[in-house]
């Protein structure tokens, strides 16, 4: 009995850390790309923790940069529960982020206060609706909500750089012959304070007691169980009398909602100004998607999401620093992300197969644990 | 202004860009089709192309020939595919998840060995222009179809072989059940896995090639992120053509004609924002997907993975 107890605490430990052995695996497979690059990896790899970890201001520059993966992440963790896969996130960002600004820069009379706040919602707004549309259109007609998110990041993009060239433009930029293609600057008293002499704002604190929330919303209210429950058997749930794509809908408006309000975050808190290089990536940092990596690696969980983006965002700084030191372009952390999206992914395989193994040894009587009994009936659900 | 548009050399101009410009989503989207129709959905085929678009374009400069450019493409895609096939045949990992996995990887991957072994933007001189004898002489359809270089014809012969292959070969009637109904297939004796590991392999090299159409045939050159979404849009062509070759030709089609013609509306400088311009194929695609969706089924078995009961 005592060492089915050990080897049952053994394997639960082993899950609990699969992702972390992805990273490690992810990590080493990048050790052997940089030996091909003739870079010494030791020296690549300090010179990334040191960027992220090394000084009070790497260390608020690695929260600054997780704040918007965490938001994202956020957003993943509902509509992928809801088994809804939202690659919209980049969209969603940038059309909150427009939506936001344009707030901010419209009523320049409102208090502080007042502008924070209706920006920030319209952020969640701005998102929701790009969110949204994918989702009726999975929903009521059918359309795949991968592709149709897809699309609804290149339309995104394009309507920023139509609003950021034209309508939207900074009016002393409209006199220049540059043109940047950016929006004037938030007046001082709109932006998001700053929670220490260093750039880390208030949108870290905000994301994480969003955090906490959208955990309650998923498991402590009916909306979140309803949305889980669809997302895990569509037809048991309709029986149960769920309305099914009502909850479909609801799954991605809520992640794009929270998708734009990283957007708005990011105005608000960092750059303070809209500004475009024609590309998504030139605003959100590639967050739309970098916030799925996160959301997976803390297994779909608000709140494993905390440390999990904070690893991401570490990750992204410490490349800056890589690339001054050593070298080594960026561009090698987002092929690492690929690699631990794919090996989180693929390690499921081994708890899906311990599970097995247990249904097996509970139906074949090897009379485990009365405990155990009540685990196996609750995975099997959750299955 | 409009009437500018009507001219004749502009309209066998926007033609002609158009036949040109569906050359890589054809390839990306017939491998895809041979994935899907096997119930494997491939998200990183944008992986794909940006490393195969590197590979093809980097032994390229190297070596100045281009059929070794192609081939390295071809390799890297192969290979690009066997490692998608190894996580979702053998681990049965989530496909769209997994796929994401491999854009990243391929996305970070090309930049990385980008800025690593060349550092700047060159250009290569890609495959040729091959005029067919005596059709190419013809006014208007000569110039439209048959003055293009040699990956362009390969596309549009693809179509047709593919149609072939998935609809009157053996071969194709093992694909289309391992996606229909892979427990079927399996008790009949069709191995599910060795025609799941074919068709993604397969995929992978197809996108390989639609990556090295870029960058040694349409635009010579390579740059970070020179895809920029293609890979995707290939494949929303496959679900737009309903899985079948000449649908995803049609959808290849529409979608790169109105790009053309988006492209041709900015060198006239018509009063229509470019911007607004580009979004055009974006928002058409959804409109088609939303208009053709709920009449056609996908394989049954798409995004399922395979295990034998037992």
């Amino acid at each position: 009995m005592k060492k089915i107890f050990q080897s049952e605490w053994m394997s639960r430990s082993v899950d609990a850390l699969l992702p972390v052995f992805a990273t490690l695996a992810a990590l080493l497979v990048g050790a052997i790309m940089l030996l091909f690059l003739k870079v010494n990896p030791i020296e690549a790899y300090a010179a990334l923790w040191d960027g992220a970890f090394g000084s009070s201001n790497a260390v608020a520059e690695t929260l600054v940069k997780a704040t918007p993966l965490l938001l994202v992440a956020l957003g993943i963790c509902i509509s992928f529960r809801g088994n809804v896969i939202n690659i919209g996130g980049e969209g969603q960002m940038v059309v909150g982020a427009l939506l936001a600004t344009w707030v901010g820069l419209t009523f320049l009379d409102a208090p502080g206060w007042l502008i924070i706040v209706l920006a920030l919602f319209s952020g969640f707004l701005g998102g929701a609706l790009w969110g949204g549309i994918p989702g009726v259109l999975k929903a009521y007609f059918n359309v795949n909500e991968i592709l149709s998110t897809v699309m609804m990041n290149a339309i995104a993009i394009q309507l920023m750089n139509f609003l950021l060239r034209g309508p939207m433009i900074d009016p002393s930029q409209e006199l220049l012959a540059s043109k940047i293609p950016q929006t004037a600057r938030l007046l001082d008293i709109f932006q998001l304070p700053r929670l220490a002499p260093t750039r880390l704002h208030l949108g870290a604190l905000i994301a994480v007691v969003l955090a906490a929330l959208v955990y309650i919303l998923l498991w402590r209210t009916t909306l979140g169980y309803r949305i889980r429950a669809v997302g895990q058997n569509p037809n048991a749930s309709h029986y149960a009398g769920i309305n099914v794509p009502r909850h479909m809908v609801m799954a991605l408006l809520l992640s794009g909602a929270f998708a734009g309000l990283a957007g708005a975050v990011q105005v608000y808190g960092v750059n303070y100004r809209m500004i475009t290089d024609g590309s998504a990536s030139g605003f959100t940092g590639s967050a739309g998607f970098n916030g799925i990596v996160a959301a997976l690696f803390g297994q779909l969980h608000p709140l494993w999401s905390i440390p999990a983006s904070i690893l991401f965002g570490a990750l992204l700084v410490g490349a800056n620093k890589m690339q001054r030191m050593v070298q080594v372009p960026s561009a090698l952390v987002i092929a690492l992300n690929g690699l631990v999206v794919i090996f989180v992914i693929s390690s499921e395989i081994w708890r899906r197969n311990r599970q097995k193994r247990r249904l097996v040894a509970v139906r074949e009587g090897e009379s485990p644990p009365q405990q155990d009994q009540l685990e196996v009936q609750k995975e099997e659900a959750r299955q | 202004m409009i009437t500018d548009l009507l001219s004749s050399t502009v309209l066998i101009g926007i033609l002609a860009s158009g036949i040109r410009l569906a050359t890589p989503y054809l390839y990306a989207a017939i491998g895809e089709t041979f994935g899907q129709k096997s119930g494997v959905l491939n998200l990183g085929v944008e992986g794909q192309m940006l490393l195969g678009s590197f590979a093809a374009f980097y032994v390229t400069f190297r070596t100045g020939n281009l059929w070794l450019g192609l081939l390295a493409a071809i390799l890297v895609g192969a290979l690009m595919g066997l490692a998608m096939a190894f996580v979702t045949v053998n681990l049965h990992a989530k496909q769209g998840i997994s796929g994401i996995g491999f854009y990243l990887f391929g996305l970070g991957m090309s930049d990385l060995l980008f800025q690593k072994l060349m550092g700047t933007v060159e250009t290569v001189r890609g495959f040729p222009r091959v005029s067919i004898p005596v059709v190419s002489g013809i006014p208007g359809i000569g110039d439209i179809f048959f003055n293009q270089n040699i990956l362009v014809y390969g596309a549009y012969v693809l179509v047709p072989v593919a149609w072939f292959v998935l609809n009157k070969t053996t071969l194709g009637l093992k694909i289309r059940a391992v996606g229909e109904n892979p427990d079927a297939a399996d008790s009949l004796g069709v191995s599910v896995v060795r025609i799941r590991y074919f068709t993604i392999i397969l995929g992978g090299m197809l996108s390989g090639i639609a990556g090295a159409s870029l960058s040694i045939a349409l635009l010579n050159v390579f740059q970070q992120n020179m895809t920029s979404g293609l890979g995707f849009i290939a494949v929303a062509l496959v679900y737009f053509g309903g899985w079948r070759p000449f649908g995803v030709l049609v959808g290849a089609l529409l979608f790169s004609f109105v790009n053309s013609l988006q492209l041709w509306i900015q060198v006239l400088g018509l009063p229509i924002p470019s911007d607004i311009a580009v979004m055009m194929p974006y928002v058409l695609t959804i409109l088609v997907l939303v208009a053709t969706a709920s009449k056609i089924r996908s394989p049954s078995a798409l995004t399922k993975p395979f295990e034998r009961e037992g």
